[in-house]
This record gives structure tokens, C-alpha cells and sequence, in this order.
């Protein structure tokens, strides 16, 4: 069987950076496994502006900032597969791989990078009642269609669901041409970006309608009309409140799932929270050599997160493979508690000489005016004062070395916020 | 005198400005910072934004290519920025940066290729 | 000049006239069958329970009995041959009340008188010995162990392509709006001109009251009546490995639980008696109705791991049996109306008795040249890798994955629209080989499968569409 030193299984923007931390770190057998016909996953189809702030101080469309990170594969010379699909992984980091011109392929990884992204929330995981027509699309797909086919989806839309993809979709339409009548949403709160909610609805005067769901599609072969009910505390439509909008599409932006079949085959334990694997300050699954970024492992609002994230998850891969990897099997659980829905990582190392870890996190309500709080037992390990909380904002927060230094090996710590 | 109510898009907090403009006179309020009195004024005296989209490539190794504006153009421009930039079509190969039309509806801005797009074959 | 354009004609390319095709093509006879919709399996047959039924539910000596039985025989057999997704899994009925023991008994003994083998009364723990995820209010079952699951679309498809392997001639979009007497004969009247044969099936579904009316005086009714389901992801498709039915109570004939031979969990169906015979409508009162229902067999249903639902219409009839055979006063012209529940399950042996018929009626003899094996398309990413890469290796786009959740290759599609009634849709090309099927319901292949469609069709892509035209994808 062939050997690798690292496998990273996706060629989007998280796979692309674990590759260059990767050879940066000194690796220098390094494949890319990728799907699509090209590198840079997601971001080919995102051709709006908005990426980069963080990673490059300036704003790049998808297919600029994907660029970037090709161009630094290509100089490194990094091998990369496209049209290659993962068929198996196992927890031996044996990688079954299949393409059209080798066809089945077994290699064993030295460590294996899960970096395979999320998909959307379909109409049937929604459970939205009525006929089952042409038009109704989940916003990624429209957007594939749109960006990358050139194809016109629809004329007259109606858009479930205020997540980003949604947003940027509304607009999108509006200036191909195309009438969005409004976008609804179940939770009293949008999960999209505030600049988005400003720049792809207001600017048009696309209604946001809170506190709404879909009750019925109508139109047996194309969508005819949707029906818009407001929903109460439970989020049960109210009878009374239909409205039927006539439109010919659906757009649904209804939430992010990781994508992680290949992790369970590799029998990696995912988070019931996340939907991603469960991991330590090195981005490390309970597989050994088996590390996850980007989507794979939670979802992320920003890429330049995902890429800061990869980098590491590139770097942490590298030592493994060099032996140099700082783990001495004393670790720490982090329990997110009290309005904090999840932190990644989920279990942090104990070393001698501990370095800062960024915790990410997400909370499950909008909150105004709280203190995120970190705890071990009853003693306070880190205090910050936020002004404001969203769930569609991933939440950061450093753990100096400091911090680390004091804590005992098999503790807990637990992150929730307070007044 | 005009009053407008906008969303202050700095930071996720969102603080709902009110902006008046009264002759030469600008006043923000709702802001709690100094870069919320910035963008309330802009959003209000010359408003800008970013035009992306695609364009059909003829011989390309994918059918189309994504475009932007260069630079901001004002947000009153954006629909017919759309209209040229709609019939527009390129031939491969084109590259990220390559101008795609010049001076996008007297705007003075070019839109340019955010994508490298070879040729076929 | 023939007088007839073909000897037969079969109205409806649903699994009975599809199965009737089949046994029909046996014959020297010109094989004709008319079906409205765009591909074949488009009505009833497509949205029901799958299953291949033991047989122990008719009331002994109806047709559904009979034929019930027999067409499982006839499943079992045919699976092989023909290359459809067929599994034995077996069949709990539920009770849960003591005092219902006595029904589950006498259904237990019209169960022996209707031949079906194996049957056994069971107790409630040897019910949860077989199936953990059981109520602990399971008191007592029948377990049928020939009870089978079938691939609904997989079962039509083989049917059709063997009768149109042996010369039947499938007219798709094809709508009968009259028929008159036509010598011996018949001549329909269609949307694309007139159609002259000998002997007509009506093998119409919802419709095949009105195709009965056209030609009889003894006017007979069919009513759509809806059913709705709900699949669930393949992880958790070992729920159960039976199908579980309820003993019918006063609820009507309760909802099942049942893995599906894809691997899904399925459950359903409600009964809802509705007006429109197009109405394939989800509503949210079903959806609740047939989960709270279900819950009672298997309390810890994941109802967050359901992927999709739809409904299904019933051709409900009035005389509680299949009408089944020549008509009265209308020599030549043969009913297969009103077929419900266990109508898929019986449909073969419904095929083989209709054939048997005409056949003697027009005295037809059977082909030497009859082709009785049919090959379906290879689910390559089944194979071992070592088969897999040879296969690729032949054919390259057999390597291309395009629908990653149930792992369907290019070459795969393009098969399911290069081969004989290739799919001329999206769904087509969806129940051939289960694009779009998985858990991301066909975000991610649904581009790349028009593309396919549109290259193979050669028609743009504006015009590749989800099913019957008007259901077109893109909105020019």
C-alpha cells in the first residue's frame, strides 16, 4: 500500500491552509484530496466581496481569497487529486480513494486531515408541508446554479431562513433581475451577519419577517405560491397568521450541517452539539493522527477563521507525523454551560510549557451586556465583559499560558456566561 | 431637514443610528462609538458599494467568470453597473485582475476578473 | 393493411401495467402500453410502502388474497432475473391491549387459510427479543417471516425494460381521452393521436375508474385516498430489521415501521380520503400524525433524522377487492382497477393471470426468443475496490462521483438515461439510481445531474425538468 505523510481529505479553503502549515512545518509528502473539478471548495461559487478582513487586511471576493491559497500550494508544489472522491477512511488511517484514473485506491496516512465542509439543511430535514415542486432549492444550490451554470433559478422568490448564504442570495437575485418578496424566519433573531441583513435586504427593501415559517408550498409542477405563517414560543405556526405569497422559487438558508460521514467511518466521536468531531487544543479527533478544521469540525462565519483554524490543524498534523507533537496524554474537558452552546476545541493538553489556546464558541440566544465567563471548580480562570452575543457570530476567547499553567490534569473547566 | 434610520454594520453590536442632515449639517446619534458617526454620515452623504458578478467566458475551461468593480461605486450606480456589466462577455483565457469593462457605466470604475479562467482544450 | 396498430394495449406504466407488459411480451403480440406521465412508475406506485406482503391480511378467496400470495411467490422469484432490490426481512403485527389477542389470533388463522407459511403467534418479550427498539405495550404479535421489502421503482423498472427488451413499445406523455369500439377491437383516443388494438388492459391506477367508464355501462368508482411517510437517514436505517405493522384497531390499519431495501427507515402511512387525484400534499397534521402513531410500535423514533417525506394516493375502490378481468359488456377490454394495498406485492401475479387471458383469448403463442433476464445498472460503489477499479477502468466515469451522499457515479446516471426507457427527468434519473436520494436530498448533484440530462437528451438546460413538463428546473 502507498504511504503519505498527511491525507487531507477537501481542497476548500480548510484544506488549503492545513497544506501549507503543513509543508511550512517541514512535511513534505503532503496529497490533497478534492471532489470538484478545481480547488477552493465553496468560495468558487461565493463571488461576492467580504473575505480576507482578517487574514489579508483587505476585502476579497470567494474566488480571490481561494486564490491565495492555491497560488501557496502551487509554489510549495503540493500534489492535490481532483474529481477524487473519499470512499472510506479507517481508524488505522488507511484512505480508500476513488477517481477516473486510478480508479479504487487504498494509501495509508501518517496522519489524515479532515477538511470535507458542511451541506445545507434540505427542505425534507425541515419537514415544510405541501406539494413538492420544481423551484424549491436550498440556497447553496441556487447559488451554484446562478454563479457557476449562469442558469436564472427563478423570477419571483420567497426565501426561508436569514442565514448568510440567504442573504447574500437576495441580493444576488434582485440584481439579476429577479423580485425577493421577502425572507422569513422561524427564530425571533437573524442568523445571518448584521452587514448582510443591511447590505443584501435593506438596501433593496427586502422585508425580514422574524418569527415565521413556511407552512405550505403550493403548485404541483413549479412552485406557484408559498404560504407564510408566524410561529409562536415553540415555533408552532399560529393559525390565523397565513399569508400566501405567489412566487415561482424557494430559497432555503435554514442552517449548516458538518459533513461527517468519512469521520464516523474512521470512528472519530462527534459532538452532539457541533455535529463535528470532538477535539483537543491540536485539533486533534479521539483518533489518533486524525485532526479536523473548517466546517467538518463546527461551522464558521468567517473563513479567515476556518484558514486560522487549518493552519493549525496543518501545523499540529506536521508534529505528529515529526514525533514533535507537544501531547502527553494529561488533558483538561472544557464544558460549555449557561447560555455558551459549544466551544472548540473540547479538551485541552496539558503540557509543561503551555502555550495560549484560542477557544471558539457559539451561544444559543442573543444576549446583551454579559460577562463570558471561564471556571475551574469555583475559581475564575478569565473574565470579559461583551456587549452584545449572537448565535450567527462565532465567539472567540483566549486562555493565556498563565492560565494553563495552574490547572490540574483531569480537571474541567466550563465556559458560560454571566451577568 | 431629512432624518434617516440605519443599522450601524461596524461590529456586530448593530446600533440603531438616526442621522439628520440639515443643509451642510450632519448629526449622528444612537452610536456608541466614533466609527458608527462615520458610517452614519457616509451611508447617508455618499453612500458606496462593491458590484460582483459573473460573466460569460467563450472557449473557457468553466463557462463564466466572476467580475467586481474595482473600487466602490456609489450605491445609486449599482443597477446600472449591473445592466453593463450584463452585456458583457470575454474570451478565454482571462485573468484574475484583467479589466472586463472599462469605466462601468460612467462610474470611472472598471470591473475587473476575480477569477483566472483558461482556455479550453 | 392491419386494422390494429398492436394487439394489446396496456393503459399505464404503473407496476401493474408494467408487470401485465412483461407477462404479456412471453407472446407474439404486438405489445403497446400508453402512460400520461413522462417515465414509467410516475403515480401510485411510486409513493407506497414497499413492501411484498405475506398475504395473511385479505379476506380469504378475494382476489387480494390470492393474488397477494402468489405475487409474493412471484417476487421472490423474479428478483433474481430481473435484478431488483428485493429482501426477506419478515413482519411483526403489533398488539398491545390483552383483549385484541383474539383478532391477532383470527388474523394468525386467515393468515394458514390464505397459504402463507411460517406464521407464528408470538409474545411481547419474544417480539422485543427480535426487535429491541419495540414498545414495552407490545403484549403479543404475529410474526410473518416471508414478509419482504421491494424497491417500488426498482420492481416497475425491471418489469418495463424486460417488456420493452421483448418488443413492447412504451408512449410516454401519452394521455387517453376516449375509446370507442373499433371492430373487434378498441380505438383510443390519445393527446397524440389515435391508438388501434384488439385487447385493452386498464392498468390506469387512480384513473382506471375512468378508463372503466369510458367503455362499460357498469359504472365503477375509484377514490384517491392519501397516505403519508416519512424516511429517515441510513444511520439509523437498523432500527428495526422487520417491518412493523399495528393490529387494526379502530384507528384504521395503524401506521408501519419498516427499514427500507436502501437502507432507510421509513414510516407511515396515515389514511386521509381526499377529492383531487393530484393532490400529493404533505401536511403538517399527517407528519405529526404518523410520528405520534409510530412511537406507539417504537418509542425512540430520531425524528431529527428525517430526511424527507411525501405522500402517496391509494386507488381506493368500493367493492373491497381488486376489480380484476374482462368486462361484462365490454368484450376485449380487461380491468385492473381499483388496486390498493397489496397491490405492489400482487401486481406480478396480477401481470401473470391478465396475460394468461389474452393470451388464450387471441390465441397467442409463447416467443422462443423471450429474453427473461434482465440486468439492471451496477452500484459500483458496492463492489469491492478491486471490482470497482476494473470497472472503472472500462468505463472512467464510473470513477466520477456526483451524488456523494448515496454515492453515485457519472457513469451510473448516464446509464440510467442511455438504457432502454431511459429517465427523461430528474426524478427519472433519481429513482434509477438514487441521485439526490441521500441525506443532502440533492443539494450538492442536482447541477451536475441537469448537465448530464441535458448533454444525453441533447436538449438545453432550460428545458431538463424535475418530472412532467411545466416542472422545469430553470425559470428563463
Amino acid at each position: 500500500m502507498k504511504q503519505h505523510d498527511i491525507v487531507i481529505i477537501g481542497g476548500g479553503p480548510a484544506g488549503l491552509a492545513a497544506a501549507v502549515a503543513a509543508w511550512d512545518a517541514g512535511v513534505r509528502d503532503v496529497l490533497i484530496l478534492e471532489r470538484d473539478d478545481s480547488l477552493g471548495g465553496i468560495l468558487n461559487q461565493c463571488i461576492h466581496n467580504g473575505f480576507g478582513l482578517h487574514t489579508f487586511k483587505e476585502e476579497l471576493t470567494g474566488p480571490e481569497y481561494a486564490d491565495r491559497f492555491v497560488r501557496q500550494v502551487e509554489e510549495r508544489g503540493i500534489p492535490y487529486k481532483l474529481r477524487t472522491i473519499v470512499a472510506d477512511v479507517s481508524p488505522e488511517r488507511d484512505v480508500l480513494y476513488v477517481n477516473s484514473e486510478e480508479g479504487a485506491v487504498s494509501v495509508r496516512a501518517g496522519a489524515v486531515i479532515l477538511a470535507m465542509g458542511c451541506r445545507e439543511r434540505p427542505r425534507g430535514a425541515l419537514g415544510l408541508p405541501g406539494f413538492r415542486p420544481a423551484g424549491v432549492y436550498t440556497a447553496g444550490t441556487a447559488q451554484r446554479l446562478m454563479n457557476i451554470e449562469g442558469c436564472r433559478v427563478g423570477k419571483e422568490v420567497v426565501i426561508l431562513g436569514s442565514g448568510d448564504i440567504g442573504l447574500i442570495m437576495a441580493r444576488r437575485m434582485t440584481l439579476e433581475g429577479a423580485t425577493v418578496k421577502l425572507v422569513a424566519e422561524l427564530m425571533p433573531y437573524s442568523g445571518g451577519l448584521k452587514r448582510n441583513i443591511v447590505q443584501c435586504l435593506d438596501d433593496y427593501g427586502i422585508p425580514l419577517r422574524l418569527s415565521h415559517t413556511v407552512t405550505r408550498i403550493h403548485g404541483k409542477e413549479r412552485v406557484e405560491a408559498v404560504t407564510i405563517a408566524a410561529v409562536d414560543e415553540a415555533r408552532r405556526p399560529i393559525p390565523g397568521t397565513e399569508e400566501t405569497y405567489t412566487c415561482d422559487t424557494l430559497l432555503l438558508s435554514c442552517g449548516l450541517l458538518p459533513e461527517n460521514e468519512l469521520s464516523k467511518k474512521a470512528g472519530v466521536r462527534l459532538s452532539r452539539v457541533t455535529g463535528g468531531p470532538e477535539v483537543d487544543d491540536s485539533l486533534e479527533t479521539s483518533v489518533a493522527g486524525v485532526f479536523a478544521c473548517g466546517n467538518v469540525l463546527h461551522v464558521h462565519d468567517l473563513v479567515d477563521f476556518v484558514s486560522e483554524e487549518a493552519a493549525r490543524a496543518g501545523r499540529q498534523a506536521a508534529a505528529y507525523v515529526g514525533g514533535t507533537s507537544a501531547r502527553q496524554g494529561r488533558t483538561v474537558t472544557i464544558r460549555a454551560e449557561n447560555g455558551v452552546r459549544y466551544t472548540v476545541p473540547q479538551r485541552l493538553n496539558m503540557t509543561d510549557e503551555p502555550e495560549p489556546v484560542t477557544l471558539r464558541f457559539r451561544v444559543g440566544d442573543v444576549y446583551r451586556d454579559r460577562s463570558l465567563v471561564v471556571r475551574a471548580g469555583e475559581r475564575e480562570l478569565r473574565r470579559v465583559k461583551k456587549r452584545i452575543l449572537t448565535p450567527g457570530e462565532m465567539g472567540e476567547l483566549t486562555l493565556p499560558a498563565a492560565v494553563l499553567a495552574g490547572l490540574e490534569a483531569g480537571a474541567e473547566i466550563r465556559v458560560g456566561l454571566e451577568d | 431637514m431629512e432624518k434617516y434610520e440605519l443599522t450601524c454594520i461596524q461590529c456586530p453590536i448593530g446600533c440603531p443610528l438616526s442621522v439628520t442632515v440639515d443643509g451642510q449639517t450632519v448629526a449622528v446619534t444612537g452610536n456608541t462609538c466614533p466609527r458608527g458617526a462615520i458610517y452614519g454620515e457616509k451611508e447617508v452623504t455618499a453612500p458606496t458599494r462593491t458590484v460582483t458578478s459573473t460573466v460569460p467566458v467563450t472557449g473557457g475551461v468553466i463557462a463564466r467568470v466572476s467580475v467586481k468593480t474595482a473600487s466602490d461605486v456609489a450605491k445609486g450606480k449599482v443597477l446600472e453597473v449591473m445592466r453593463a456589466i450584463r452585456c458583457a462577455v470575454v474570451t478565454a483565457p482571462v485573468y484574475s485582475g484583467d479589466v472586463i469593462v472599462t469605466d462601468a457605466a460612467g462610474t470611472g470604475v472598471d470591473v475587473i476578473a476575480t477569477k483566472t479562467v483558461l482556455r479550453r482544450g | 393493411m392491419e386494422r390494429y396498430d398492436f394487439d394489446v394495449c396496456v393503459v399505464g406504466a404503473g407496476v401493474v401495467g408494467a408487470a401485465t407488459a412483461r407477462e404479456l411480451s412471453r407472446y407474439d403480440l404486438r405489445l403497446c402500453v400508453l402512460e400520461k406521465e413522462e417515465d414509467v412508475c410516475s403515480g401510485t406506485s411510486k409513493a407506497n410502502s414497499g413492501i411484498a406482503h405475506a398475504g395473511f391480511d385479505p379476506e380469504t378467496d378475494s382476489w387480494m388474497a390470492r393474488l397477494n400470495v402468489r405475487g409474493a411467490e412471484l417476487i421472490r422469484e423474479l428478483c433474481g432475473p430481473l435484478d431488483f432490490a428485493y429482501r426477506q426481512n419478515g413482519a411483526l403485527v403489533l398488539c398491545f391491549d390483552e383483549e385484541e389477542i383474539p383478532a391477532l389470533r383470527a388474523l394468525y388463522e386467515r393468515g394458514l387459510r390464505n397459504g402463507v407459511s411460517d406464521l407464528r403467534l408470538i409474545t411481547g418479550e419474544e417480539a422485543r427479543r427480535l426487535e429491541p427498539a419495540l414498545s414495552e405495550q407490545v403484549c403479543a404479535a404475529l410474526y410473518a417471516p416471508t414478509s419482504g421489502i421491494v424497491c417500488p421503482f426498482g420492481m416497475t423498472l425491471a418489469f418495463a425494460e424486460n417488456a420493452a427488451d421483448n418488443g413492447a413499445v412504451f408512449r410516454f406523455l401519452t394521455e387517453v381521452t376516449g375509446i370507442a369500439r373499433d371492430g373487434e377491437g378498441y380505438c383510443l383516443q390519445t393527446n397524440r393521436g389515435p391508438v388501434r388494438a384488439r385487447f385493452v388492459v386498464n392498468a390506469a391506477g387512480l384513473y382506471s375508474d375512468t378508463i372503466h367508464n369510458l367503455v362499460s355501462a357498469h359504472k365503477i368508482s375509484v377514490t384517491p385516498r392519501r397516505g403519508e411517510y416519512m424516511i429517515f437517514d441510513q444511520e439509523v436505517g437498523g432500527l428495526v430489521s422487520a417491518t412493523i405493522f399495528q393490529m387494526p384497531g379502530k384507528q384504521g390499519k395503524g401506521v408501519l415501521v419498516t427499514p427500507t431495501v436502501h437502507g432507510n427507515l421509513m414510516i407511515g402511512p396515515n389514511a386521509e380520503s381526499i377529492d383531487d387525484k393530484e393532490d400529493t400534499e404533505t401536511t403538517r397534521a399527517g407528519t405529526d400524525e404518523i410520528a405520534r402513531r409510530a412511537r406507539l410500535s417504537v418509542p425512540d423514533l430520531p425524528l431529527n433524522r428525517v430526511i424527507t417525506g411525501f405522500s402517496g394516493l391509494r386507488a381506493h375502490g368500493t367493492t373491497g377487492d381488486f376489480i380484476l378481468g374482462e368486462v361484462e359488456d365490454a368484450p376485449g377490454f380487461f380491468d385492473a382497477a381499483a388496486i390498493e394495498s397489496p397491490g405492489l406485492t400482487s401486481a406480478p401475479a396480477i401481470g401473470e393471470y391478465l396475460a394468461g387471458l389474452i393470451a388464450e383469448r387471441a390465441g397467442a403463442r409463447k416467443k422462443e426468443d423471450f429474453l427473461a433476464v434482465r440486468k439492471g445498472i451496477p452500484e459500483v460503489a458496492k463492489l469491492p475496490p478491486e471490482e470497482r477499479a476494473a470497472l472503472i477502468a472500462r468505463r472512467p466515469d464510473y470513477g466520477r462521483i456526483v451524488c456523494r451522499c448515496e454515492s453515485v457515479s457519472e457513469g451510473e446516471i448516464v446509464d440510467a438515461i442511455e438504457r432502454t426507457l431511459g429517465a427523461r427527468s430528474m426524478d427519472g434519473v433519481k429513482r434509477r439510481v438514487r441521485q439526490g436520494m441521500g441525506r443532502c436530498q440533492a443539494g450538492f448533484c442536482t447541477p451536475r445531474t441537469m448537465e448530464l440530462l441535458a448533454e444525453h437528451l441533447h436538449i438545453p438546460l432550460e428545458k431538463v425538468t424535475k418530472n412532467r413538463p411545466g416542472s422545469e428546473l430553470i425559470k428563463e
